[in-house]
């Protein structure tokens, strides 16, 4: 095996490790709800992906998600929160707001209607 | 402080924008705007009667309602919910200065008020109706105003607006150019605000109605095909042109072009097709990035990225490579983009025909609507109906919302809404459906539902909110799309090595060619697409076959049922009873003590006496059985000394006959021999009917017998699923006997009779501890537990009631032919889902390694990127082309 072969084989190990540790292990931002009159709300961009994607936030305080889909891209078109049985279409450039109470502590996931783009709620 | 007298602002004399001099007055005024509007007509604003304050005349009467006496005004107040809280706001109205007599009636929700305009306004009355707790049902709606520009000649507008009958508030939005208003529409119209409006000097903005939804979705849809195609066509002809050129050296023309040259003019060819009309890779890619997520967008950007940036490097500076891996790929990178792109418009196309179906629900939507108001047939816009309204509609006419007909007959085309092909009849009483189609009488009809709450509406929601729901089976694609990018890169990763380390010659070019090629080749699009289209087609069907899908849980499940339970009142029969036999006593065939062999009595006869004594009745049986004899076209004579016998039947004198008709015990109590009617009673009875002995002047004179009569199609329905696999089950609250005739003649083997309503849920329950997945048909209302309980809930619907709670599927046509149709769709979407899975899966599976090269130790196998790209951008556009061949299934019924 020439150095160079060596080198190669050595390149591929550390890149796998760190694709894996990318999209796997590495920490993601969470962003704590804003209350404001007793709704939890937060102003969420959809383009390539939701940010903020982790979200934060109270059990039993309704929480109100305002989505702008700033994308033609049709994966991104609808937002799925499978655990409570809500979704939302997604308009190119409209804001649209999904309202629900989560009652009981954990996470949940949400996601678009492909299962491509992935946030995830934090009910505390 | 000066009033502007254009706009009615006030302003500081000093500060004025400009002054006009006219009959020894000055005038100031705001704006260029004002002074404009002066100067063009100076009278129109100086009036020696204006104080300053204009006066606004009614828009509706042209009247000043300053100068006008008392005024009346009905408002609906929509949440009154007791009939004290009708006294409260009784009392509220009746305690404001100018109001004279207010009368809230509870029943119909509205207030009838008579106030002094002078003293007393709309908007007054209802800041107090909401101080009282209670909201006023008024329509809002927004116009638009031309040139607004002074912020202050809003409170102008504002009070002319609220000034105006019928307003309840007015609020005007510089920011927006528009009036928010919220009206009575019962009292004025959206033209007579207009007028209003215009009225203080400015021009309104035809309403922007804003484009209806299905219109905007369109629209968009459009926008991003014809965005793909120019990139596509962009793409292509560029890539047409680094083809020829990459193999100029076969080209004689072109052979003389050195080779660095060559590929410098190859870099510039190929770099606007890679970022601008493949930047929404590189775009979605970066954005995916940053979320640390991955999808087909980083995939094709790796790759394509990958090949540029080699080819860049081997036509600038050579030198850093060693001379047999001086090669360029940009005919790769060029063609794998316009490839892609072709495979994102193909499939853009398609998936726009998709929700073709909610959009012809949404087309289905009537525009104006032709209503009785003050005595006149007005056209009014379907957004100022009003609850309570009386609508005309003539022959071939839409039907704008939901009601009950109050006059005239017809028959209406509902197979829109119901999917019933056959029109059906409409009379008095009767419901008719918004957005169906009147054939052929005219009628006139009070609407019962408007706005979202029509059936229409409620589809539309349905449906849209059912597309948005998971099917159980996506969870595994889903599971292996959260693992799918990054295993792919990892793939690549390796595959680039090991052809480096173990490869043939030249091992950097196999390397980088497999590594672009996995890249390429995976399509996690076609994953991911796979269930949600067909979904989407599948529910949308439904709709246009009167099938209301809630989940697509629930379309799933469907296909997968072993027994189905059917509730016997309203499901498999009409749930209303129905005169069916009437049974002369043979010794009233001949008249007693004569030897004349006539029948005393007919069968009509014997029928018109009994439907003249039950006209008094408010049994449900009496119904049956007046309506059965107008149907035969019997009049009906007047009864006198009516007498209902609580649990026995009615006494009543008819032509001067006393005619008894109840049962058994009836019968007995009066002494009257009953013969052999008795045994006819029993033959009745045993085939499920009720029936009733008639005794007329004491002798037994016959029998009616009335029953709840089985639907038309439910014998082949319940057929068809027995054909389908299914266990037919019936359950009712009825008697035994009653059970087993219905079930004979509809062709059920299993009957579960006298189950008391909150014991259906655990018989239910019973059959799916037998392991079976049970479906459940009912009617909705009493038996929501057992539909909930049910694996799948069918609800019946009758009429415009659509969004039943507790099912998993309505059925809007009343027919059980409907989950025939439901199963059978439910069954080709799974199909097609499967499918859809299957090939991507498989696709996937198969594509990766080959494109990495397993098959290159065997058979010599190495794919080119190209083919790749053009596999990949082939496979999405499959699976949504064969999720849209669903638009083609028609129930077995209709075939």
């Amino acid at each position: 095996m020439t150095v160079m072969q060596l080198g190669v084989l050595f390149g591929a190990i550390v890149l796998s490790v760190l694709v894996v540790w990318f999209f796997f292990f590495s920490e993601k931002t969470g962003a704590r709800l804003v209350v404001s009159s007793g709704v939890q709300e937060a102003n969420i961009v959809v383009k390539g992906g939701y940010t903020p994607d982790v979200l934060v936030v109270k059990a039993g305080q309704p929480v109100r998600l305002n989505f702008n889909r700033q994308e033609t891209a049709s994966c991104s078109e609808m937002v799925l929160f499978p655990d409570f049985n809500k979704s939302a279409k997604l308009p190119t450039s409209e804001t649209v707001s999904l309202e629900f109470t989560p009652d009981k502590p954990g996470e949940y996931d949400f996601q678009c209607q492909m299962g491509m783009l992935h946030g995830k709620l934090i009910v505390e | 402080m000066v009033k502007d007298p254009v706009c009615g602002m006030d302003i500081e004399e000093q500060s004025a924008f400009a002054a006009r001099n006219m009959d020894g007055t000055t005038y100031y005024f705001c704006s260029q705007d004002c002074v404009d509007k002066f100067d063009a007509n100076p009278k129109k604003f100086v009036h020696p009667s204006n104080d300053t304050q204009p006066i606004v005349s009614s828009a509706t009467t042209g009247v000043n309602p300053k100068l006008a006496g008392s005024l009346h005004v009905e408002l609906p107040i929509v949440d009154l919910d007791c009939a004290t809280c009708a006294l409260t706001t009784e009392r509220v109205l009746d305690s404001l200065d100018g109001v004279q007599k207010a009368n809230v009636n509870f029943a119909t929700a509205k207030a009838h008020v008579t106030y002094d305009p002078k003293r007393v306004s709309l908007p007054d009355m209802e800041h107090a109706i909401k101080q009282a707790g209670y909201t006023v049902g008024g329509a809002k709606t927004q116009i638009g105003i031309q040139d607004l520009r002074c912020a202050s000649c809003v409170n102008f507008i504002e009070e002319t607006l609220q000034a105006t009958p019928g307003v309840l508030k007015a609020s005007v939005n510089v920011a927006t150019q528009q009036a928010n208003i919220e009206y009575l529409p019962g009292v004025t119209t959206l033209a007579n605000l207009r007028r209003a409006l215009e009225s203080t000097g400015y021009k309104t903005v035809e309403p922007s109605k804003g484009m209806p939804p299905e219109d905007a979705e369109r629209a968009a849809r459009l926008a991003e095909y014809l965005n793909l195609r120019n990139r596509f066509v962009f793409a292509a002809i560029l890539s047409a042109a680094v083809l020829v050129l990459t193999y100029a050296e076969f080209i004689p023309v072109l052979q003389t072009i050195p080779t660095q040259i060559n590929w410098i003019i190859l870099f510039v060819l190929t770099t606007p097709v890679l970022f601008w009309a493949g930047s929404r890779f590189f775009v979605g890619a970066w954005s995916a990035f940053r979320h640390h997520a991955a999808d087909m967008n980083t995939l094709i950007a790796l790759g394509t990225g990958a090949a540029y940036l080699y080819s860049t490097v081997a036509t600038f500076l050579p030198g850093v490579l060693p001379a047999a891996l001086r090669a360029v790929y940009f005919d790769t990178t060029a063609i794998i983009v316009a490839l892609i792109l072709l495979g994102q418009m193909l499939e853009a196309r398609a998936k726009g025909q998709t929700n073709e179906a909610i959009r012809k629900l949404m087309g289905l939507q009537a525009k104006t609507a032709r209503v009785v108001r003050d005595g006149e047939e007005v056209d009014i816009p379907i957004e100022e109906m009003l609850v309570g309204d009386v609508v005309i509609v003539r022959p071939g006419e839409k039907i704008p919302v939901d009601g009950i007909v109050r006059e005239g007959t017809s028959t209406v085309d509902e197979s829109m809404i119901t999917g019933e092909s056959l029109p059906v009849s409409k009379k008095l009483g009767d419901e008719v459906i918004g957005a169906t189609l009147n054939k052929t009488g005219s009628f006139r009809f009070q609407v019962t539902k408007v706005g979202k709450d029509t059936a229409l509406s409620q589809i539309i929601q349905l449906v849209q909110q059912a597309q948005g729901t998971k099917a159980p089976i996506q969870r595994m694609a889903d599971v292996i799309s959260g693992y799918f990018v990054p295993t792919v890169i990892l793939i690549a990763i390796w595959s680039f090595a090991l052809w480096f380390i173990f490869g043939p010659q030249p091992q950097f070019v196999h390397a980088l060619v497999s590594a672009v090629t996995v890249l390429i080749i995976a399509c996690p699009c076609a994953l991911g697409l796979a269930t949600p289209t067909s979904i989407i087609v599948g529910t949308g069907k439904g709709a246009e076959n009167g099938i209301l899908i809630r989940s697509a849980e629930a379309l799933e499940t469907a296909h997968k049922l072993s027994a189905i339970v059917l509730d016997k009142t309203g499901t498999i029969t009409k749930g209303k009873p129905e005169l069916t036999d009437v049974v002369e006593a043979g010794s009233w065939k001949l008249e007693i003590g004569k030897s004349n062999l006539q029948p005393l009595m007919s069968n009509l006869q014997l029928l018109a006496l009994a439907a003249s004594v039950e006209k008094s009745s408010e049994h449900p049986l009496a119904a049956a059985i007046v309506e059965g004899a107008r149907a035969r076209g019997i009049t009906l004579a007047d009864a006198t000394d009516f007498d209902a016998v609580p649990g026995h039947g009615v006494i009543a004198m008819v032509e001067g006959r006393r005619v008894l008709l109840g049962n058994v015990k009836l019968m007995a109590q009066n002494k009257i021999a009953l013969g052999d009617l008795d045994i006819a009673a029993r033959h009745h009875a045993d085939d499920g009917k009720t029936p009733m002995y008639i005794a007329v002047d004491g002798e037994a004179a016959g029998i009616v017998a009335v029953a709840d009569t089985v639907k038309d199609d439910s014998r082949e329905a319940i057929a068809r699923l027995k054909q389908l696999g299914l266990e037919v089950v019936m359950i009712t609250g009825d008697n035994q006997r009653t059970a087993d005739a219905i079930a004979r003649q509809v062709g059920v083997d299993r009957v579960l009779a006298e189950v008391l309503p909150e014991d259906k849920a655990r018989n239910v329950q019973m059959l799916q501890r037998e392991g079976k997945v049970v479906a459940m048909v009912g009617d909705g209302i009493n038996d929501a537990p057992a539909l909930a309980q049910a694996d799948v809930g069918f609800a019946i619907g009758t009429g415009t009631d659509v969004a039943i709670e507790a099912s998993d599927i309505t059925l809007i046509k009343g027919s059980l032919m409907g989950v025939v149709v439901a199963i059978e769709l439910s069954k080709a979407t799974m199909r097609n889902i499967k499918q859809n899975l299957f090939g991507s899966f498989i696709y996937n599976t198969l594509g990766v390694p080959v494109a990495a090269g397993v098959l290159y130790p065997f058979f010599g196998i190495l794919l080119s990127p190209i083919i790749a790209s053009a596999a990949m951008a082939m496979s999405s556009v499959t699976v949504v082309s064969n999720a849209l061949r669903l638009r083609g299934f028609k129930p077995s019924a209709a075939k």
